[in-house]
């Protein structure tokens, strides 16, 4: 059996969750290490968009920055920053956006803003950036995340980006008709949308992870679907495939003076 | 009008005053850190500062006490982390309180389009179920009048002086952008005054592509040779992005007293001619 971390299994079953005729808007990071393998692993035709405007992009390593010249330098076409966010995104041509979070709640809304009061804030993060409209915009939303009290949380500090708001049709009164966070893929876990109350409840497990696990490092009250299925482990192609970027990114960045 | 060419120091003086709305864009790629520098070094104050992705040179005008104001849409070191002297403004109120005024991409890249076609707002698809309009009063939702549809607006993005960096002027004025090309031609348009700094001045661009990003003469203001001068970032074509630094900027600006002392060294004792050796160093 291969060996892996549990980063590694949460970068796999993320970028499984990735088709190959997806049109991906990629978010930096975690979103960007799993859609990257996928397009080299089983999703080869897979389009991935960073909000710089490239559209296409195929970078041999990961970016630093969600406008390294390499995503330019292999995309299709790169396009201006508001042509991106009113043909590309609000136009309804991107299937699936990708964001992480700081902190969660169980109908997966996000929080990037601030953790405490917005005013008086007691961390203040970078922002929404193009959260707020990738979450509504992108025909559904694949959310990837660590996951720990601190950031799985009953009441997020802030909304910065909607996911299924209040639960059940809450969404779709706020006018938006895409289906919103369809998956959250974690380190321990991947959980999907209650049908009816749109709440996220545990529908696979890693191998190795328990039940308590999942309870002790989550926020609010876990639910668990009927039939929990183990989640597959990463195969050898697909953590060598990893591996390799990993270590292609390093170089690539660590030569740099 | 038809732009002049000029040095920084003269093009900063005589376009960027006291109180200005000063818009320094760039989407991770051709940030006007020289431009930056040379404000801080004129030691210009209350500026209300525009951009989508307030970054390193932000950080550091910010820090310098040149800020009174930022509209922003997100706020951090890309692929590093925070912003240390613009949390420090915001939770601290270091060197002084900083009022700051939040917006999502969509919505910026939507204020800066309507500013450079005329119109007094933006509507878009926006800010649907998110709590950002609790907070700036200047987001706002209106009904189409056609479909009566909910829409955000938010007022377009005016500047009073846009400063941006590009890869190629001739000698005309006329200026070349590539690659990565941001929202820096809406923010010279929507802009009253603009200050764009070239990698080099070429005598003609016969080996354009036809739908290369342009701006004509006499759409822009002042235009001032400075290669190099968007280090740290990158000018595609001509020097690579220096990761390395963006990860060093975060232990100096963690610091009040490593971040002043950089910024002593660094810009009050630097120049724009420093910016040439810092792109021969990150070529390839």
């Amino acid at each position: 059996m291969v060996d892996y971390t549990p980063t590694e299994m949460m970068t796999v079953s993320a970028s499984r969750a990735l088709k190959n005729d997806d049109v991906c808007f990629v978010g930096i990071g975690m979103p960007s290490a799993a859609c990257n393998l996928a397009r080299l692993t089983h999703a080869p035709e897979l389009t991935l968009i960073y909000e710089s405007g490239t559209i296409g992009t195929k970078p041999d390593v990961l970016p630093l920055s969600i406008g390294d010249g390499e995503l330019c330098e292999t995309a299709v076409n790169t396009v201006p920053v508001p042509e991106m966010f009113r043909y590309w995104l609000q136009g309804g041509k991107i299937s699936v956006g990708f964001l992480g979070a700081a902190q969660l709640d169980k109908y997966g809304n996000i929080n990037t803003t601030v953790i405490g009061d917005y005013d008086d804030p007691k961390v203040r993060l970078p922002g929404g950036g193009g959260a707020p409209e990738i979450a509504t915009s992108c025909g559904e939303v694949f959310l990837v995340m660590k996951q720990s009290k601190r950031g799985f949380v009953e009441k997020i500090d802030f909304v910065t980006s909607l996911g299924h708001g209040k639960g059940g049709d809450d969404r779709a009164s706020y006018g938006v008709d895409t289906k919103g966070p369809s998956r959250l893929i974690t380190d321990l876990c991947i959980m999907e949308p209650h049908p009816v109350g749109k709440y996220f409840i545990v529908t696979s497990i890693h191998p190795g992870v328990t039940r308590e696990d999942i309870i002790e490092n989550t926020g609010w009250t876990v639910e668990f679907a009927d039939e929990v299925a183990e989640t597959p482990v990463p195969d050898a192609h697909e953590l060598q495939v990893l591996r390799d970027l990993h270590a292609r990114t390093a170089k690539a960045h660590e030569g740099q003076q | 009008m038809v732009a002049r060419f000029m040095s920084l120091k003269e093009a900063v003086a005589s376009c960027i005053k006291d109180g200005d709305t000063v818009s320094m864009e760039g989407f991770t790629h051709l940030i006007p850190h020289a431009a930056g520098h040379e404000v801080i070094r004129q030691g210009i104050k209350n500026l209300t500062l525009i951009r989508m992705t307030p970054d390193m040179i932000y950080d550091q005008l910010i820090g310098a006490g040149c800020a009174k104001k930022l509209v922003f849409s997100w706020g951090g070191n890309p692929g590093v982390g925070s912003l240390h002297r613009l949390r420090d403004a915001v939770q601290e109120g270091w060197p002084h309180k900083l009022e700051i005024e939040e917006h999502s991409h969509a919505a910026m890249a939507n204020a800066y389009d309507a500013g450079a076609a005329g119109l007094p707002c933006a509507v878009f698809k926006g800010y649907r179920g998110a709590e950002l309009p609790r907070v700036n009063k200047n987001i706002k939702f209106i009904e189409c009048p056609f479909t009566g549809e909910s829409l955000a607006a938010v007022p377009a993005i005016r500047p009073d002086v846009a400063v941006v960096h590009a890869q190629k002027v001739n000698k005309k004025g006329d200026v070349l952008f590539e690659g990565i090309v941001g929202v820096q031609k809406e923010a010279v348009l929507a802009a009253k005054k603009s200050i764009i700094t070239v990698e080099e001045i070429v005598d003609n661009f016969d080996d354009v592509p036809y739908n290369a990003v342009m701006l004509p003469n006499w759409a822009v203001t002042a235009i001032v040779e400075v290669p190099g001068g968007a280090h740290p970032s990158y000018a595609q074509g001509y020097y690579k992005r220096d990761n390395a630094f963006y990860k060093a900027w975060d232990k100096i600006a963690n610091d009040r007293d490593s971040f002043t002392a950089w910024i002593d060294e660094h810009v009050m004792k630097g120049g724009p001619e420093d910016f040439a050796a810092k792109r021969a160093a990150n070529k390839g």
